[in-house]
């Protein structure tokens, strides 16, 4: 593979994100079809990806800096479908909005391509950049809405997160300064070498490393910012931050951390870490989620929680041979997938009926089983599938990391996930509970454009789909796992 | 005295430890924004002197990151002041203390 055909999933997206600003600039009356120039993009994007797999030409390119093996087409076929969902999530809303139409799929496009390069990405200078093409539209889509808590949402979500890509670039430059290279197998190898005598230096690297993309991957303590922005934010920006730039920051932190910083006396440590973030994140986001009345602050918190779940498999990682890599590795990416489909699911249905409530207050829900049985339907099972029972795909996520933990002597994580996820039930099941028993406040229907229908009955076939045959998935997960060059 | 590597690194370490102390301390947006600002700017001075000093197989990796570090700065800047120009104009204030509509 050479020239374009390196970089052509992004260049669909992005080209897209260009036809889009021209259509909307130079043809106002037709800005019905934005949406859809977006997802032919989309679509273009993945038909590219598909094409790489079917002539098998996997390899690295551009010097070594993008690696695109089986693990980055994983992510480029995930991430072309979340923005596809949020796309279709979206049309309402743009169009009560009104203005900037043009720029907000534009937007959310370029997000996407930044997502993209970041999963596929193998060296300091790339992860930076594409982490950066990701964040700045993000920020911008965040503070996107008329009013005055969208803009706080935008402001408070860009300067923390300002704070915390700071923090990587820290890291990043002791990394070069130790290996003299940015090029993650090159940094491996130096550590191989001559890393033991520097422990102390690499252990700070990498929590600034931590720290930086953790701040992405909303885990204690970089959370603050994420029920505040996932409440304020515009609904559909909020499940695309919650899915989108949580999946790549997993992406790309266990890629780092597997080509780059493997070696035993180090990955000892930083799997140490992760292990006590992962409790401290499960515990401290479903203690807070309990007490929260807008839902989706309720989902923030529940962000941190999952978060802290997904860091029990990269906990596992380091255990040992590659048998507990694998299942760690691979655990974390199905469980990506699975809470990719459910939390959109669950955004999705939010969105429908909080457009016609105008209300995102759980007691507002209340007997919403009788205003309108399919979104209540849907939001029921996402919800089940977050606290991860069967038969949905989030109980495997959770059975495949937890898995993972016990094979690598981390019982203790494991027993204290799963202890969370019987406190999670509480508060998920609750919503279920008001929404299916309650009473309602009247008894006119709540219905859903049939956009909004389409992806979130996408979203819950997903669930369920893959709730009931999870072998597809976790074949997927472990071929993707299989190609990381540990090291 | 020679300067040495160590003197390059120290001073970029403090100004690194000021602007994070600038950026968790300051009330104002504006000014959160100046402290990160010094922490990018200490990064890349350390990136800079690990290229002048250390043997390397790739010195100009350094610098080409600083480079990619001052654009993507100036970008974040660019949409930092219009997302603090846009809550002003809701708040008449970018104080962050009294931006807090998001509570729960």
């Amino acid at each position: 593979m050479d020239g374009i055909d390196i970089v052509g999933p992004q260049v669909a997206v992005l080209g897209g994100a260009g036809l889009i600003l021209l259509v909307d600039a130079l043809f106002p009356q037709q800005r019905k079809l934005l949406p859809y120039i977006a997802l032919v993009a989309l679509a273009a994007s993945a038909l590219w990806t598909t094409s790489w797999v079917s002539r098998d030409e996997y390899g690295a390119a551009f010097d070594g800096t993008l690696m695109l093996d089986k693990y980055a087409v994983f992510f480029y076929y995930l991430f072309a479908g979340i923005t596809a969902t949020v796309v279709l999530a979206s049309i309402d809303w743009v169009d009560r909005e009104g203005r900037g139409q043009g720029e907000y799929y534009a937007l959310v496009l370029t997000t996407c391509s930044g997502l993209m390069f970041l999963s596929a990405s193998r060296d300091l200078i790339t992860i930076f950049v594409s982490l950066e093409l990701s964040s700045i539209p993000q920020y911008i889509l965040a503070g996107w809405g008329k009013d005055q808590r969208s803009s706080e949402a935008g402001l408070k979500y860009l300067l923390l997160g300002a704070v915390a890509s700071s923090l990587l670039l820290y890291g990043m430059a002791l990394l070069y300064g130790f290996s003299g290279s940015t090029l993650l197998p090159e940094i491996a190898t130096a550590i191989r070498d001559g890393g033991e005598a520097n422990r102390s230096l690499l252990i700070l690297a990498s929590v600034l490393l931590i720290a930086g993309f953790g701040f992405k991957m909303a885990i204690v303590p970089f959370q603050m910012w994420v029920p505040d922005v996932y409440q304020g934010a515009p609904t559909p920006v909020a499940a695309f931050l919650s899915v989108g730039s949580k999946a790549a920051a997993f992406a790309v932190i266990t890629r780092v951390f597997m080509e780059g910083l493997a070696p035993k006396f180090l990955s000892d440590d930083w799997s140490m870490i992760f292990a006590v973030i992962a409790a401290v994140s499960m515990t401290v986001g479903n203690v807070m989620a309990i007490v929260q009345t807008d839902i989706k602050r309720m989902l923030g918190y529940s962000s941190v929680a999952q978060a802290g779940t997904f860091l029990i498999g990269l906990a596992a990682i380091s255990a040992g041979g590659a048998d507990e890599f694998t299942l760690g590795a691979s655990g974390v990416l199905l469980f990506l997938a699975a809470y990719a489909f459910t939390n959109l699911g669950a955004f999705i249905a939010i969105i429908a009926i909080s457009q016609k409530l105008g209300s995102d207050q759980i007691k507002d829900y209340a007997g919403m089983w009788r205003r309108s049985p399919l979104l209540t339907l849907a939001l029921g099972i996402c919800l089940v599938s977050l606290t991860g029972i069967p038969p949905t795909v989030g109980f495997w996520g959770k059975m495949y990391i937890f898995n993972a933990g016990i094979h690598a002597d981390l019982a203790w994580l494991v027993v204290i996930g799963v202890l969370n996820s019987v406190v999670s039930g509480y508060y998920y099941l609750s919503v279920a509970r008001q929404m299916f028993l309650g009473d309602p406040e009247s008894e006119e229907p709540v219905g859903a454009s049939p956009a909004l229908m389409l992806a979130l009955t996408a979203a819950t076939a997903g669930v369920l789909v893959f709730g009931v045959i999870p072998m597809p998935l976790i074949d997927a997960a472990r071929d993707a796992v299989a190609t990381l060059a540990i090291g | 005295m020679t300067l040495e590597l160590e003197h390059f690194l120290t001073v970029g370490a403090l100004l690194f430890s000021l602007g994070l102390f600038v950026a968790l301390s300051k009330r104002n947006a504006i000014g959160v924004l100046m402290g990160v600002e010094l922490m990018l700017n200490a990064v890349n001075l350390t990136l800079l002197s690990f290229s002048r000093f250390s043997v390397s197989e790739r010195p100009v990796a350094g610098q080409t990151f600083v480079v990619f570090v001052i654009t993507v700065a100036a970008a974040e800047a660019a949409v930092a002041l219009a997302l603090a120009v846009s809550v002003y104009r809701n708040r008449q204030t970018v104080d962050i203390d009294r931006i807090n509509l998001l509570k729960s």
